[in-house]
Parts: structure tokens; sequence; C-alpha cells
């Protein structure tokens, strides 16, 4: 270390770090995701080289319903989209904009689960269910996986609608913003998923 | 910002004095509370820990025997015994003890902080944790046993139905528990770190233990996903019947072992970092001595986080999996020896030339120390896949891993107990009884493993319900017969620690603030600190590693000291 620094060290604080500019929840958020990735990532790594092993799986594959699929990641985008719209309205500080646009976003998540249940009835009347082979096993863990997280999201993001419902954003804002890093990587998530199960 | 710092530390104040029993000493926010609670849970484990051990060793001493205290067993109910005492020591033991206990109450009080970043999660990590061992320790009695296919649960043992039905699915419960208790508190230990620092506490400031609980919570954090992802697969074979492990059902039981050991091999560094944290953090205390190559140490830290996530394979060169695995596998599991033998250097180096007071923490950091290079250097004979295919699978590795994790999780855990237990309970313990521990300890523990590295040597292998019954190793059954004295030893040992833990707490001599002259800045607190920790905001002036600085008053400068050596001085500094 060179004189000029080695002063620095001695008798006076330095000064404050890159980091200290984050709020601790952000923060804390980011490194939950980190290891969220990790598993949706172990996961996914896992399907791509059993696939690979197997020979494509292309007959099996040729049976999900990639229509109901791709609504599903229409569906998906869309609430993140409103999402990002509920957070903006923080920002600008309007309650009901981001009471409407929580609620908007909720909805879309349930609108999520009921048409991911209904491909589910229907893979399941098909004869399709998690012990008829690896592919069908995969498919159900790892969208099952995923809509439990969806669930979770819903439930966060319920709470904190009602209470912009309610008109009140103190103390939410934050959390606000928390839950839409959380949201938008679900549906992160969903658009790895997408193309591997439904596309290839 | 320091008026609102001190209304807060009234507030804490006032907090305190409102709170009850419950709220003081059981659903405590207070991370100090959080630590001693973690202390205490690893420690009762500990007991069930050391009783499967003594368990184990006396059938592989005399089978015929019986085992004082639990009879004759069954083979099945040795498995069960063996993977209870791996699962208990490496997830229940060393984990709480190296990150929940040193890292909980340490880590705020080093960086100036009233508190972690978020105390509740803090709280609820240590329930859940609780939580995990009470599933664990009922899993004994569960119908069928406990889980029998080793602290791996290597599918297909852990697949299948015939055995331990119970006891695998509740083991599996209990590790995706206390996984969840980690993954909260390394979240937290991280956010804390980087969001909760006292001015002037820089990153290059921070004292050596925080960098390496932080960085095994990187790790952790990084490692242990894909073996949720291997967790739930598993799951869904036992409860639903697919077939991810099944071959029969296209399923490859390696996979498990790839996303077991890709979390499994990291996991010895999560506790292993620490574990040199806490040596790293005493050593220069009782060397009077600043730490040699600090910057160096955390590069060196680093390195080794990333390297641990690509040597797992070496779990593996006789799975079955592609042989030409091997040669990177190798390759990067000696490359691993580079960064830790820097570390290592370094703390041969921190105590040479330095005025060492041999004191109990210290004793335990020199035995800890020594103990370890033994086990890294036999690691080198199972890195390299040549010499693995003759050691696999023999004693060898488990002197081997014995001689790693006993060092940094005993060792370790020992010389933090006695370096912080005048801060976290106000009194000193006993020098003499202490001593006497160490010394007993260390000889009884190069008394247990050395016997086995020679029977491995010879051959015998592991996992085996009766060696002995074999004609070809019944030469080696003296060594067996040793180590299971030595190890009853080393239990026995172990009572001088509880008679000073617990008389220590009435009897000991007040500590007063800096009974070791110790420079970071949890010694420039009350002992025990109050709620809310720091009377004033600190404000961190230098590393903490000022110790016999030419010219300084004192042999020491702690951390908030303003002193200047005198112009003209060079000092030896982090970089």
């Amino acid at each position: 270390m060179s004189d000029a620094t080695m002063d620095r060290t001695f008798a006076e604080p330095a000064e404050a770090d890159a980091f200290s500019g984050i709020p601790p929840g952000k923060l804390g958020m980011w490194w939950f995701l980190a290891s969220e990735i990790m598993i949706f990532g172990g996961l996914i790594a896992c399907f791509i080289l059993f696939r690979a092993a197997h020979g494509g799986w292309r007959a099996e594959s040729a049976d999900v319903h990639w229509r109901i699929g791709a609504f599903n990641t229409l569906v998906l985008l869309t609430s993140s989209l409103t999402m990002v719209l509920a957070w903006e309205a923080v920002k600008t500080n309007r309650p009901e904009r981001v009471g409407r646009f929580l609620g908007l976003t909720v909805v879309l998540g349930l609108t999520f689960l009921g048409v991911k249940g209904y491909e589910y009835s229907r893979e399941f009347g098909a004869g399709f269910t998690p012990f008829s082979g690896l592919f069908w096993a995969f498919y159900f863990t790892m969208t099952g996986l995923h809509a439990l997280h969806v669930f979770a999201g819903i439930v966060v993001n319920s709470i904190l609608w009602t209470r912009a419902a309610r008109g009140r954003l103190e103390g939410i804002q934050h959390r606000i913003e928390y839950a839409g890093l959380y949201w938008h990587f679900v549906d992160v998530v969903w658009i790895f998923l997408f193309p591997l199960i439904y596309l290839s | 910002m320091s008026q609102a710092a001190v209304i807060s530390h009234a507030a804490y104040a006032e907090h305190a004095e409102a709170l009850g029993f419950w709220r003081k000493y059981v659903f405590s926010t207070d991370h100090k509370t959080i630590g001693k609670q973690y202390l205490g849970i690893s420690l009762f484990m500990a007991i069930a820990g050391g009783f499967t051990a003594y368990a184990i060793r006396w059938q592989l001493a005399w089978p015929a025997a019986g085992i004082p205290g639990l009879g004759a067993i069954t083979p099945h109910a040795y498995n069960s015994l063996v993977t209870m005492h791996g699962s208990i020591m490496v997830f229940w033991v060393a984990m709480p003890m190296l990150l929940g206990a040193f890292g909980n109450f340490c880590i705020p009080l080093m960086l100036g902080a009233d508190d972690m970043a978020f105390p509740r999660l803090n709280m609820l990590s240590v329930w859940i944790f609780f939580t995990s061992a009470l599933v664990l320790l009922a899993s004994f009695v569960a119908p069928g046993g406990a889980a029998a296919s080793g602290w791996t649960a290597y599918t297909p043992l852990s697949d299948t139905w015939t055995s331990a039905v119970w006891g695998q699915t509740m083991w599996l419960f209990a590790v995706a528990l206390e996984f969840a208790s980690f993954l909260i508190g390394g979240i937290n230990f991280l956010t804390t770190a980087f969001t909760r620092r006292c001015a002037g506490m820089t990153l290059w400031r921070m004292p050596l233990l925080v960098w390496d609980e932080i960085a095994a919570s990187v790790l952790f954090l990084l490692s242990v996903g894909p073996l949720v992802a291997g967790a739930v697969m598993l799951l869904m074979d036992r409860l639903l019947g697919t077939g991810f492990y099944d071959p029969s059902k296209g399923g490859d039981p390696l996979l498990w072992e790839h996303l077991f050991w890709f979390f499994g091999h990291p996991e010895v560094y999560v506790v292993a970092l620490p574990g040199f944290g806490i040596m790293l953090e005493i050593m220069p205390v009782f060397a009077r001595k600043p730490i040699f190559g600090y910057r160096t140490i955390i590069y060196s830290t680093i390195v080794a986080v990333g390297l641990s996530l690509i040597v797992w394979a070496h779990h593996m060169f006789v799975s079955g999996m592609d042989p030409r695995l091997a040669t990177p596998f190798s390759v990067t599991t000696i490359l691993i020896s580079v960064p830790f033998a820097i570390i290592v250097f370094a703390m041969i180096a921190t105590l040479w030339g330095g005025s060492l007071i041999f004191d109990t923490p210290m004793l335990f950091v020199i035995g800890g120390l020594a103990s370890f290079i033994v086990g890294g250097v036999t690691g080198i004979f199972l890195g390299s896949a040549a010499s693995d295919i003759y050691l696999h699978g023999t004693y060898f590795v488990v002197a081997h891993f014995h001689y790693t994790l006993f060092p940094v999780t005993f060792f370790g855990g020992y010389a933090g107990i006695y370096y912080w237990y005048p801060k976290m309970f106000g009194r000193m313990m006993d020098e003499r009884l202490g001593k006497l521990h160490f010394w007993l300890t260390f000889v009884f523990f190069q008394a247990t493993f050395i016997p086995l590295f020679l029977a491995g040597i010879g051959g015998t292998p592991r996992r085996v319900f009766m060696p002995s019954a074999y004609p070809s190793f019944a030469s080696l059954q003296p060594l067996q017969v040793m180590a299971t004295v030595a190890t009853i030893g080393l239990i026995a040992s172990q009572i001088p620690l509880v008679v000073n833990f617990f008389s220590s707490m009435f009897r000991g001599a007040l500590a007063g603030r800096n009974p070791w002259r110790a420079n970071t800045l949890e010694w420039t607190v009350d002992s025990p600190p109050p709620h809310g920790n720091f009377p004033d905001p600190p404000v961190a002036r230098r590393w903490p590693y000022d110790y016999s600085v030419p010219g300084a008053a004192s042999d020491w400068l702690p951390q908030v000291a303003e002193t200047n050596p005198p112009a003209g001085i060079k000092v030896q500094r982090a970089s």
C-alpha cells in the first residue's frame, strides 16, 4: 500500500463502501434468489442431461399441450408487466393504482395456476402421470415446483394488495419492490421451462 | 446519524427491560442469545453424536460382546448408527457450532452493529433448526429404525422401501429443515456484513472470522440448490413412485451421487472456513503479532470457494462414472490444496517469532492446526484417482476426514468457546481444567485415528458390520481395539469441559471487557454485551490486527484506537 493510502487507514473513518447504498431487504432478496437459481438450475441441468442421454424424448414430448403452455406464458408475462406498473405507482405514490395493479397481478397468477390445473387434469385424463416414465416425472416435478413458487408469490402479493387497497402504502413500499423481484424471478424460470418442455 | 443511533440504543434498553423471561431467553431476536441457543443445541447433539461413535467403535472392536448401554445390534442397526453419526456430526454439530453459534454471536459485534440485518428471520432460523433436530432424533424411534443409507443417502439404498421406511423420509425432512434454517441464516450473515458495518469498517478491515463466515455462507447458498432439487426428486421417488434414480424406470442412481457431492464436498469447506476463521482470529491475540498475509488469506479463501465447486467427483472415482472424468477432477482436487496450503502457511508465519501465550484457546488452535495438516496431507492420496482406487472405501478415508473435520469442528469450536466464553457469560473459564481438557482431547484424538490410517492402508473396508469376520483383516483387529479404547477415552475427556462450562458460569473470575487484550470490536463493550451491543456507535479506525506496533504505548491497538504510531515508523499493513 502506498504512503498516501496508508495515511488514510489511520484515525479517520473510511468512506462508505459500494454496498451500503442497498437496503438490507433488497440485498437479502437477491441472495435468496441466487439460492433459488441454483435449485431450478440444478433441476433444469438434470433434465437437459437426461434428455440428451435418452435420445431427446421426441415421442414423449409430443404429448404436451404447447398451445396451453404458450397461453400461460402470455399470462405470466402480462402479470410481470402489471407488477412493474404497481411498483411504478408506488414510486409516484398513487395507492389506488398500486392496489389495482397488484390485484391484477394476483388475478393473472391465479389464472396461470387455473390453466395449469386444467392442463394437468387433461394429462391425467390421457394417462400421463409422474410414473409414466422419466419425461413425465421431470415434467410434473419441474412445473409443480414452479407452480408452488407461483402460489407463494400470489400469497405475498395478496397480502400487499389488501394493504394497498386500504389506501395505506407506509411501510410496504419496499416490500412491493422485493415481492416484484421475486415475481419476476418466477416468471423468468417459466421462460426457461416453456421452451425446454414444450418447444423442443 | 450518531444521535439517531443513541436514541435507538435507549429504545433498546427500554425494550429489553420490558421483555419477559420467554422473549428474553427463549423466543429472542437478540443475535447473542440466538448464538448461545445454537451453541447449546450443537453441544447437546454432540452428546448424541458421541454416543453413536461409541456404539460404532464398540461394535467394531468387540462384535461378540454386545454394546453396554445398547445391547447386541443387528447389521441394519449398525448402518443406522453410522448414518446418524455422520448426519448429526456434520449437520447438527459442526454447522450450528461454527456457523450458528459463532457466526451469530460474533458477526454483529465484530462489525459494530446493534444486531443482524433481519433479527426476526434469525429467530426463525434457530427455531427451524431446533425443529429439524427434533425430527432427526425422533427418527431413532420411528418404526423400522432411523435412516440407514449413510449420511450421503446414496441411491438406490435411500430410494427403496425395503428398510427404514419412516426413518429415511424423516431424515430427508430433517435435512430439508436444516438447509432452510442455514439458508436463512446465511442470507442474514451476508446481508449483515454488507449493510450493517459501523463507520470505518470497510470490507478490508473486517476481521477474518467475518470473512470466513460470509465465504462459507456464499458457498452453502450456491452448493445446496442442486441437492435441494435432488432431494425433491428423491422425495418424489419415495412418496410418488417416480423413477429418477431407478434404472428400471430409466433413471440413474449416479445422478444422486453427483448432486449430493456437488453439495457434499463444498459442505466440508462450509464447515472448515469458519473453523479457520476462529483459529485466525485467536492466533494474533495469543501470538501478540499481526496476522500474516491478511489479504492473501482472503484471496485464498475466495479461490478455495470457487474451486470447491468443481472437485466433487473425486468422491466417485470408483462409482462407475465415466473414467475420463477422473483426471480433470484429480487436477482440481490437487489444485484446491494450494489456497489451503497458503492459509496454513499464513497461520504458521503468524506464529513465527511471536510471543506465544499458551492459554487454552491458543492450545486448541495450535493442536487443531497441527491435526488439520495431517488431514490435508492425507487428502492428497485420496484426491488423485490412481491412489484413491486402492484406498477408496477403507478406514484410511475415515481417518482422513476425521483428521480434517474434527480439528475444525472441535478444536476450532472449543477454541472459540474458551475464547468467547468470557464475552458470552461475563466470566472466565478455568484454565487448569481447560488445559486438562485440551491435552486429553489432543492425545486421545490422535490415538483414535492413527490406528485407523493403518487399518485403512491394510485394506480394512469401512461401513462393514464386522470386519474381523474376514480372515484377511483379522490380524488388523488390534488396531480396531486400540481405536475403540481411545474413542472411549476421547469421550471421557469431554467431562472437564462440561464441568468447566457450567461451574464457570457461577464461579469463574469476572472477565471484564477485554480479558485477552484483543483488538476486535466485541472486546470494547461490557461482558456480556447489552441488548443492542454498543452504547455509542463505534468507529473502526484501523484493521483488527495491530499487535506489538513499534512505538505504540501498549502492545495492542483496538480497532477503535485513534493513536497513530510515531512518524517515520513503518508498520506492516494489511496489503
